[in-house]
């Protein structure tokens, strides 16, 4: 807790502390984001916005951070029996509610991460209006709260798999901070950009609702990708395992799932290969994004 | 020119030039049924004309004008808040704004947990505004409220905070926005004192306000604008003049006939000092709602 405020301390970019007089910062145009980089400098202050963020979203609730629990556990209720029980699907594979989960904990933090920030600049509209700060604060604090929310469904997904006998191994830890890594940077480049767009045009809400909708559906969390390879083409494979999230959701099954099982289970060839590739992509629709971000942001204080 | 220190700047406003743009119509529904009747989609004005001017560190300005004239759009650009047009703008040192009241308070948290957060957005870090805290708290008088939610703060209690927290992150510029507008005789009287304090300091404000009386009283100099354009750059008491001769104007435009307390001083040339110490009772109130609307 005290360690970050320590990092944040007095540094020679704080030139409120220099006693004015002694030291002339020089002149310098205000307003002039650092982007991301600014973001970091100033930690401090995003981890007052994200425990802002997180206050408030529970302010008044009985259950508090709770909630977080029971939204994962809804959706796991609703998936497992439908398609794990009535569609047959623990028969199929092997400790499905656990193969279900690993996906579904991530898939949920995309989303989650996707719709928080595209509302970021928007819900912030009072600050971003009056005071100038770095405005790439905002989507990263949704990032964070994100995060914070992914915590308990991974210490769930952790202690079943433990039970079923789940043991630390390079290929396991590899591939979860693969698949993690590839969704929050996918899911913070996606979200600069739209939750710039989503000032200039409030279209851009629906628009991800929708998506998120696709992404659900388009993983294989609820169904083992061998079932599109079995039924669909060559080339609609490929477009499939193309997606991002579903090599990232791919990949924590590898590192939570897989090792509980008898390990017959097949992965698409090269899947570590594709991850990295994607995460490389992902990093670069980051820097577009900031791109994006830094051109549009400059107007958001006279559209809010 | 101002000030005997004005060998260094702290703030070059060069030809800065602000449009804005009007949109009618948002939805492809309503882009239609206005382009079918033959109207405008969007229309263009201009908040800032080329307006340019150098304050000196140790400066404290008054920006004057009637509603709409651009005061608030020159100091958001000068808080970087948005960028000029063309031209540009250029600051030295620490900028706090209170833009407004209490922008950066979130009314689900504590006053305490305000303080922290309000502190870190006006650029303080943990360790400074620990050692401010006490005399934060002090300042805004808020007691025993301290650890409730600001939502059930009284409005004046509110402005106290947010002001208690600006003065206090001791910024090498400070701009405030229409904050004296609210607040109680005694706190005003208290924030003044600590303005002018400030401005012992050798700090530099620049202040937005309606009160020509009030700005009589902290600044030493004021620039004058109308419709975007600097009219008057100099000592505040022929701009504060201008403002209160301005106003009487708008005001006879507005009812011609019946302006019974305006028409008594003729005369308003000599008696222009006086007639403004009845501006802020019957003019600030009403105008800061008008400006807080154009302004955005």
């Amino acid at each position: 807790m005290t360690a970050g405020a320590g990092l944040a301390g007095p540094g020679p970019a704080d030139p409120g502390l220099v006693e004015p007089g002694l030291a002339d910062p020089g002149l310098v145009e205000p307003g002039r984001g650092g982007g991301l980089a600014e973001v970091v400098r100033r930690r401090y202050l995003l981890r007052l916005i994200v425990r802002r963020e997180l206050r408030a979203r529970y302010q008044g609730s009985l259950l508090g951070l709770g909630w977080s629990y029971v939204r994962p556990a809804a959706h796991f209720s609703v998936f497992f029996f439908v398609v794990g029980v009535f569609l047959g699907m623990n028969k199929n594979v092997q400790h499905f509610p656990i193969f279900m989960f690993s996906g579904l904990i991530l898939v949920s933090f995309f989303n989650e991460t996707l719709i928080n920030t595209t509302h970021s600049v928007i819900g912030n509209a009072p600050l971003v209006r009056k005071v100038y700060l770095p405005r790439e604060l905002f989507p990263v604090a949704s990032l964070l709260v994100s995060g914070v929310h992914l915590l308990p469904g991974l210490a769930i997904v952790l202690t079943v798999s433990i039970t079923w006998g789940w043991t630390p191994s390079v290929v396991a830890v590899g591939s979860a901070l693969l698949g993690f890594a590839l969704i929050a940077v996918l899911g913070i480049g996606l979200g600069l950009m739209c939750s710039a767009l989503h000032v200039f045009y409030r279209d851009t809400d629906k628009v991800v609702d929708i998506a998120t909708l696709f992404v659900t559906w388009s993983v294989p969390m609820i169904y083992p990708w061998t079932v599109v390879r079995d039924t669909a083409p060559g080339w609609a494979l490929d477009l499939y395992l193309a997606n991002p999230v579903a090599d990232a959701v791919l990949l924590f099954e590898r590192a939570f799932w897989w090792p509980t099982t008898d390990r017959t289970f097949l992965f698409p060839p090269h899947l570590t290969r594709d991850g990295l590739i994607s995460l490389a992509l992902a990093v670069l629709l980051l820097g577009a994004g900031q791109l994006v971000f830094a051109r549009l942001q400059r107007r958001f204080a006279e559209e809010l | 020119m101002p000030g005997p220190a004005d060998a260094r700047a702290a703030v070059v406003v060069d030809a800065v030039t602000k449009r804005f743009t009007l949109r009618h119509a948002r939805s492809i529904k309503n882009m239609t049924v206005r382009r079918l009747r033959g109207e405008k989609l969007r229309e263009r004005f201009v908040a800032l004309d080329a307006v340019s001017a150098t304050i000196a560190v140790g400066e404290s300005v008054a920006l004057l004008g009637v509603n709409g004239s651009g005061k608030s759009t020159l100091l958001k650009i000068i808080s970087g808040v948005m960028p000029p047009d063309t031209g540009s703008v250029r600051v030295r040192g620490r900028i706090a704004g209170l833009i407004e009241v209490g922008a950066g308070l979130h009314p689900d948290l504590t006053g305490r947990e305000n303080v922290f957060l309000n502190g870190a957005i006006l650029g303080m870090d943990r360790a400074e505004t620990l050692r401010k805290f006490d005399s934060i708290v002090e300042f805004a008088d808020i007691g025993r409220f301290l650890d409730q939610p600001v939502r059930f703060y009284s409005s004046g209690m509110f402005m106290r905070l947010a002001f208690s927290i600006a003065v206090h992150t001791d910024p090498d510029v400070f701009l405030i926005d229409e904050v004296l507008a609210v607040g109680d005789p005694l706190f005003r009287e208290k924030c003044i004192e600590r303005l002018r304090e400030y401005r012992r300091s050798g700090r530099t404000m620049v202040i937005v306000a309606h009160d020509a009386k009030l700005l009589r009283q902290i600044c030493t100099r004021g620039i004058f604008l109308e419709n975007g354009r600097v009219v008057w750059d100099g000592d505040i008491d022929t701009a504060a003049d201008l403002l209160v001769k301005k106003r009487q104007e708008r005001r006879g435009k507005a009812r011609p006939a019946a302006a019974p307390p305006t028409a008594a001083p003729p005369a308003s040339g000599s008696s222009a000092s006086g007639s403004s110490a009845s501006g802020p009772g019957a003019g600030p109130a009403p105008s800061a709602g008008a400006e807080a609307g154009t302004g955005r």
